[in-house]
């Protein structure tokens, strides 16, 4: 028995996505051209959601911190960018940027506190410091107080002249948010930290047992995670135009509805978060006239789902066909014989 | 003598928050499930009694009568019908699933119920007062509120300490394994205690229904002060959970009274410092 084994991570589905990812990434480049106005905005939107998604499944479908309250970097964010733009007069591209770095600055702190509780005692007390923040960020009369403010004309004609080239920026700054998140995630699942991710993931007790410091993994997840917030906070506030404490620290837009893109879509895997994306954009256009029926559908769903499916869509599909798209898993294949090929780390969470 | 009326005021509220916190402290207890959805579940029996007072036309406090059995008829079928296939060695189930509840109730209570703020009228209670000196007086209703919150938590202890059912809680709280080798029917026990934990509920609702406004997005910050006290009083203990109440009930009193912007948030921001330098609460009894 020679070590005739190798490692392999792509295959023939994930070679074929990656076209398709490339291919689908060049239409989105050009979609400006054909596209007005609205389909942009729909686009920004469907893109910091994918965005948030993927941030949060890497919290809680990898690190098992299942936060309620990504909220709260999102309107940091938001309110970042509005400061340092309308109080700090900085330009709007530096501050967008900049937005992002003090969600992530500020979410180390609140690790500090928030990491004392445990599990579902967790997920409520992230809730109670995206309450916090809303609360203090109601009171600071400069940014304009529980009314909020909007953003002046000065600050949006400093980022283009013309309302088409404004459309044009925040698209490609949506794109490159959604797509970029999702190559991070993916580059790092990858990496030497992504195993330590993914053993965390299956036990928290064996990867410690062999010297990850889970600790501090979840900081790091937690502070990334809270910087793409802070970055969707910024661009969404800066497409919208006006900013206030409700909006900003709205639990239903930034933390509900990313919760059921990922378990409807599939937990613990980069396709996951995809998929229940379009399926989530989908269902929203369909139900667009019903009202409150909408999130009651996708409540009921995204219940179902947990109880038949944890897995989530993706999971029901993919599995049986052994797909992925994104390889961010390593299988020893013997170098004679492809057919008998034992898997060496298995896809799926929690089996 | 206005600091000692404030401090008063905010100890009565808290008698509220610690009814809001038992039926969840009750169910963390038993099964270690944390019922996100509770505090939509407080403002479902609160809409209940709506449907009570303006179909029959009785006193808020004697809809009480049809609004406890409906609630735990509803909590048993829950947690039987629902909750126990969420329970395992995984925290997402039980918590998204909740979760997703939370976001049901609240759209089908705005749907059935419209946005507007709704409130029942409980006529000479809600302003009668006890005077206690120049200075200070004690309403009725928080009155009536703080002591309903020490009677059934009081009943809880003795249901918990002195009944065959508060023992087989006990039992499976500490192994439910091995409780059913002793012939527990856990799936059971587990449902009365939601439908006990809703019944306590349905009583937080209504009293809250009475001493304010409610409309159908009021249930998470509910939920919020109700896990806060829990947290501040100890995993565990009720009594505990009713001084929790009381602190968080004090500690938005004042903060109130120094800027009226300022009472929710003082009161989270003393549960973080509980957190902060007691991360297992004041009386805490049980290992999470």
């Amino acid at each position: 028995m020679a070590a005739a084994w190798r490692i392999e991570r792509s295959t023939a589905a994930s070679r074929a996505a990656l076209f398709a990812v490339a291919l689908a990434f060049a239409a989105l480049l050009a979609l400006p051209a054909r596209g007005d106005s609205g389909d942009l905005r729909l686009a920004v939107e469907i893109c910091y959601s994918l965005a948030l998604a993927q941030a949060w499944n890497l919290l809680a479908g990898y690190t098992g911190l299942v936060s309620v309250g990504q909220q709260a970097y999102v309107g940091l964010g938001g309110y970042a960018f509005f400061a340092l733009t309308v109080l700090a007069g900085m330009p709007p591209l530096p501050s967008l940027a900049l937005a992002g770095l003090v969600a992530a600055a500020l979410a180390l702190p609140t690790a500090f506190v928030v990491f004392r509780l445990h599990g579902a005692y967790f997920a409520i007390g992230t809730w109670v410091v995206a309450e916090v923040f809303r609360l203090l960020l109601a009171q600071m009369r400069p940014l304009g107080g529980g009314t909020g403010m909007s953003l002046p004309v000065a600050v949006v004609r400093d980022l283009a002249q013309s309302r088409g080239a404004r459309d044009l920026i925040t698209y490609y700054l949506g794109l490159g948010l959604g797509l970029g998140t999702v190559l991070l995630v993916f580059f790092w699942l990858r990496s030497r930290q992504g195993l330590a991710l993914t053993a965390i993931r299956d036990s928290e007790t064996a990867a410690a047992s062999v010297g990850i410091d889970n600790r501090r993994t979840k900081f790091a997840v937690y502070a990334i995670a809270a910087g793409i917030a802070g970055l969707t906070g910024a661009l969404a506030f800066l497409e919208k135009l006006r900013i206030s404490p409700d909006a900003a620290f709205s639990v239903g837009d930034w933390t509900a509805n990313v919760i059921f893109i990922v378990v409807i879509g599939g937990i613990g895997s980069i396709e996951g978060p995809i998929l229940g994306t379009i399926v989530f954009f989908a269902l929203r256009a369909l139900l667009a006239d019903y009202g409150a029926w909408y999130l009651i559908t996708l409540g009921a769903l995204a219940v179902a789902v947990m109880l038949l499916a944890p897995q989530g869509l993706w999971g029901v599909v993919a599995r049986p066909l052994g797909l992925q798209f994104f390889p961010v898993q390593r299988r020893l294949r013997p170098l004679n014989s492809p057919q008998t090929a034992p898997e060496a780390a298995s896809p799926g969470r929690g089996d | 003598m206005a600091w000692t009326n404030i401090i008063l005021q905010g100890a009565l509220l808290g008698g509220l928050y610690a009814l809001f916190a038992a039926g969840l402290s009750l169910m963390f207890g038993v099964m270690r499930l944390v019922n996100i959805a509770h505090g939509d579940l407080i403002v479902l029996a609160a809409y209940c009694a709506l449907m009570v007072v303006q179909a029959t036309g009785v006193h808020p406090l004697l809809s009480l009568v049809a609004v406890v059995p409906l609630m735990f008829a509803l909590g048993y079928a829950l947690q039987r019908g629902l909750l126990n296939f969420t329970l395992g060695h995984e925290i997402l189930p039980p918590l998204l699933v909740t979760f997703g509840l939370s976001v049901i109730i609240q759209n089908a209570l705005l749907e059935g119920f419209s946005a507007d703020s709704r409130r029942l009228q409980a006529g000479a209670l809600e302003t009668a007062s006890l005077r206690l000196g120049d200075q200070l007086a004690i309403g009725w209703l928080p009155a009536i509120v703080f002591l309903a919150a020490a009677v059934i938590i009081a009943l809880l202890e003795v249901l918990l300490y002195r009944t065959p059912l508060g023992r087989a809680f006990r039992a499976t709280s500490d192994d439910a394994d091995t409780a059913q080798l002793y012939g527990v029917g856990i799936r059971h026990v587990f449902a009365l205690a939601t439908a006990l934990a809703l019944a306590v509920a349905s009583v937080a609702g209504v009293l809250l229904a009475i001493r304010t406004n409610f409309d159908p997005s009021i249930g998470p910050a509910r939920l919020l002060y109700a896990f806060e006290a829990v947290i501040i009083g100890g995993l565990g203990s009720l009594w505990g959970t009713l001084a929790g109440g009381v602190i968080l009930g004090v500690a938005q009193s004042v903060g109130g009274a120094l800027d009226p912007g300022w009472d929710i948030l003082a009161g989270h921001l003393a549960f973080l410092l509980v957190l902060v330098i007691r991360p297992r609460g004041l009386f805490p009894k049980l290992v999470d």
